[in-house]
C-alpha cells in the first residue's frame, strides 16, 4: 500500500509542499505534544554545548560568552597547558588504571554469576539471591562511600579481617595509595554485579528449551549442555556488552571519586573528571575545566561512536 | 528443596550433583557477603555506645543493651527532618515532571513515519552521548537563576534519555491495530497517549517510578553545586555533611550527656538506616517488573 504521506494513490511521489502539509495535518497535535521535550533538551543539553565554547576563550561572567576575549594559541591554551602540566600523564593513567581494573575484575562476575544463578532450580532460593544481590544497587553512592569509609577505617571490620588474615597494617585504607583500586572495584562489583546479572539471565532465559532437549538425546550430559548450548546463547551479549564497555574506557565517573579521595591517596585516585570538578567548581578555574572536560568528552564520544561500530559489524547489534 | 526438585538434580550423574552442591553453597556465601555490610550498619545502629566504642571486629549481633539513642538524636535533628521532607518534594515533583516528559518524548519518537522523526530522535541520542560537561551545565542553571532553588534539582533532570527509551521500547510494542483502531476513531495523538498508550502500560510506569524515584531519592552532587541555604538541602546533602565531611557539630550539640564521641559512630549508622530504608523496602515490591526494563532498555537490537 503506498505511504499516503509520501505517495498519491496511483504511487506518484508527493511535492515537498503536499508533503508537508499533509505531515503536518496528521501529526500537529504530536509535534506540540513533543515541544516540552525539545525545550528541555535545548535548555539543559544544547545550551551548555554551546557554554563549552568558553573551552575556547578566558571566560569573565562579567562579559559572557560571547564578549570574553578569545583564548591564546589560536583558542588552545587551556588545552596545551593541560597536556604540557604535570597532572596530564597522572590523570590519563589512573582514569585508564581504574577503568581496565574495572573491566577485567568486574565485567565477568555479572556473567559467572548469572550462570551460577540459571543452574538453581529453586524458584524460592533463586528469588531470594536475586532479591539481596540486587539490593546494594539501590543505596546512594553517598551512604556506600561512607560505609566503605567506616568499614576500611583502623577499626572497621574489612581492617579486623585482613588483620585476621595476617595483615600487620593498623592504618585507615583509604590513606593507603594502593589500597585506592581494590576499594574502589571491589565495592563496585558489591554494589552492582547482581543489578548488572539481570541482562545476562534475561540472556539465558530467552534460549530456546528445545535446544538443551535436542543436545540431550544426543547425548551431551549437563557440562557439555553449558558448553554447547548455554554459553553460546549469551555470547552475543557478553561480546555487544563488552564491547560498550571498551568505548567507555575513558570515563570513570568523579561523584565516587569525590567521595572518597583524600590528599593521601591523591596520586592514584585522582582522574579526569575529579580534576575537572576540583579545578572548575572548588577552584572557579572555569575555562581551563571546561577545556579539560570537553578534551575528555571528546574522547569518549569517539570511543563510543567507534564501539557502537564495531558492535554492530560483530553481532548485528548497537546502541544505535 | 522439594522433591521434584531433587528428583531433577539427581537425574544427572555425581559430578552434576557435586557441582550442584557447590554451586548453592557459593551463591548462599555470595548472598552472606552482600547482605553482611548493610546487616552490620543495621545492628551497629542499635548497639549499646559504649560496647561499640571497644573494638568490636566482625559483629554478629547488635552489643546489648540494645539502644535507640542515636535515633533519638538523629530524628530530633531539625537538619535531617528537613531534608527528608525537602527530598519527598523534590522525588514527587520531580517525577511528575519525569513521568510526563517521558512519555510525550517517547509517544513521539514511536512516531517513525512523521518527517520530523529522524532529526528529533538523532537531537535527542546525540545529547546521550555527548555533553558539554561540568562547568557549562553549573553555568546554564546560574545563569536560567535557578541557584538555590528546588528547581535547580528538578528540571535539569526532567528527562533521562535512557529511561524516555526504555518507555519507548514499551509503547512501541502495543500492537498497531489498537493505535489505529483509536485514529480511525477521530482520537487525538494526546488522546491516544492517554487513553490507549498509558492504560496499557503500567508495569512500564512502575519501573520508571523506580529508575527516576532511586535516582531522586539518591542524588547529592547536582544539590551540593546549586543549593547554598542547609534548609533547602535534600537528605543526601545533609547525609554527605555528616557522613563523609564528617560534620556533625550540630548532633554533638544536641547529645546533653557529654558523650558525644561515642555517640558520633553510632549517629553515622542510624542515619544510614533511616536514609535507606524507604528504599530498600519499596524495590522487592517493584522486583518481578525489572527484567523486562533493563532488557528493552539497554538496546535498540
Amino acid at each position: 500500500m503506498p505511504n499516503p504521506l509520501l505517495n498519491t494513490p496511483q504511487g506518484k511521489p508527493l511535492s515537498l509542499g503536499t508533503r508537508i502539509t499533509r505531515d503536518f495535518k496528521q501529526y500537529a497535535g504530536a509535534y506540540v505534544m513533543v515541544l516540552p521535550v525539545l525545550a528541555f533538551f535545548i535548555i539543559f543539553s544544547y545550551k551548555p554545548m554551546l557554554g563549552a565554547l568558553i573551552a575556547f576563550k578566558n571566560f569573565s561572567p562579567r562579559l559572557g560568552i560571547f564578549r570574553s576575549s578569545w583564548a591564546g594559541s589560536y583558542g588552545f591554551e587551556h588545552f596545551l597547558n593541560f597536556f604540557n602540566s604535570y597532572y596530564f600523564w597522572r590523570l590519563l593513567r589512573n582514569t585508564v588504571t581504574i577503568s581496565f581494573a574495572g573491566l577485567i575484575f568486574g565485567f565477568p562476575v555479572p556473567i559467572v554469576f548469572a550462570l551460577m544463578i540459571n543452574e538453581v532450580k529453586n524458584a524460592k532460593f533463586k528469588k531470594s539471591v536475586q532479591t539481596i544481590s540486587y539490593m546494594p544497587h539501590f543505596i546512594s553512592l553517598v551512604v556506600v562511600c561512607s560505609m566503605i569509609r567506616l568499614f576500611v577505617s583502623e577499626d572497621g571490620f574489612i581492617v579486623y579481617i585482613m588483620q585476621q588474615l595476617g595483615y600487620t597494617g593498623s592504618q585507615n585504607l583509604l590513606n593507603v595509595q594502593n589500597a585506592f583500586v581494590p576499594i574502589y572495584i571491589l565495592s563496585d562489583v558489591w554494589q552492582n554485579a547482581g543489578w548488572n546479572s539481570i541482562i545476562y539471565l534475561a540472556a539465558l532465559s530467552a534460549i530456546d528449551l528445545e535446544l538443551y532437549e535436542a543436545a540431550r538425546i544426543d547425548g551431551a550430559n549437563r557440562w557439555r549442555q553449558t558448553v554447547h548450548v548455554t554459553l553460546p546463547g549469551i555470547t552475543g551479549t557478553i561480546i555487544l556488552l563488552l564491547i560498550l564497555r571498551i568505548g567507555q574506557v575513558m570515563s570513570v565517573g568523579h561523584e565516587k571519586i569525590i567521595l572518597l579521595y583524600n590528599d593521601f591517596i591523591m596520586e592514584r585516585a585522582d582522574v579526569i573528571s575529579s580534576y575537572v570538578y576540583r579545578r572548575g567548581l572548588v577552584n572557579g578555574d572555569w575555562s581551563f575545566s571546561t577545556a579539560v572536560g570537553l578534551f575528555n568528552s571528546v574522547i569518549n564520544f569517539t570511543l563510543v561512536i567507534m564501539a557502537n561500530r564495531l558492535s554492530n559489524k560483530v553481532t548485528g547489534m548497537g546502541l544505535w | 528443596m522439594g522433591k521434584a526438585y531433587s528428583n531433577k538434580i539427581m537425574q544427572h550423574g555425581p559430578w552434576y550433583q557435586l557441582f550442584y552442591g557447590f554451586n548453592i553453597l557459593f551463591l548462599t556465601a555470595v548472598i552472606l557477603v552482600t547482605a553482611y555490610p548493610i546487616y552490620f550498619v543495621l545492628i551497629a545502629s542499635f548497639s549499646d555506645p559504649a560496647a561499640m566504642n571497644a573494638n568490636y571486629g566482625l559483629m554478629m549481633l547488635p552489643k546489648f543493651p540494645l539502644s535507640i539513642r542515636a535515633y533519638k538524636i538523629v530524628l530530633n535533628h531539625p537538619l535531617v527532618l528537613v531534608s527528608y521532607k525537602n527530598t519527598i518534594v523534590i522525588l514527587v515533583v520531580g517525577l511528575l515532571f519525569n513521568l510526563s516528559l517521558s512519555s510525550l518524548g517517547a509517544y513521539f519518537l514511536t512516531l517513525n513515519k512523521s518527517m520530523w522523526h529522524k532529526p528529533i530522535a538523532m537531537l535527542i541520542l546525540f545529547s546521550m552521548y555527548f555533553s558539554g560537561g561540568l562547568v557549562p551545565m553549573y553555568l546554564n542553571v546560574r545563569s536560567l537563576g535557578l541557584m538555590d532553588t528546588t528547581w535547580s534539582l528538578i528540571l535539569p533532570v526532567a528527562i533521562s534519555t535512557y529511561n524516555m527509551l526504555v518507555m519507548r521500547s514499551a509503547f512501541a510494542a502495543i500492537p498497531d491495530s489498537l493505535v489505529e483502531a483509536a485514529r480511525l476513531d477521530g482520537a487525538s495523538h494526546f488522546r491516544i497517549l492517554t487513553t490507549v498508550i498509558l492504560p496499557l502500560t503500567g508495569a512500564m510506569m512502575a519501573v520508571m517510578v523506580l529508575y527516576y524515584g532511586v535516582s531522586h531519592w539518591n542524588a547529592w552532587f547536582n544539590a551540593s553545586l546549586f543549593i547554598q541555604t542547609p534548609t533547602k538541602y535534600p537528605l543526601q546533602l545533609v547525609l554527605r555533611q555528616v557522613l563523609i565531611l564528617g560534620q556533625n557539630a550540630e548532633f554533638e550539640a544536641s547529645t546533653d550527656m557529654g558523650d558525644a564521641a561515642q555517640m558520633s559512630e553510632l549517629i553515622k549508622y542510624s542515619l544510614i538506616i533511616v536514609s535507606t530504608v524507604p528504599i530498600l523496602m519499596l524495590y522487592p515490591f517493584l522486583q518481578r517488573f525489572f527484567v523486562k526494563g533493563v532488557m528493552v532498555g539497554a538496546l535498540k537490537g
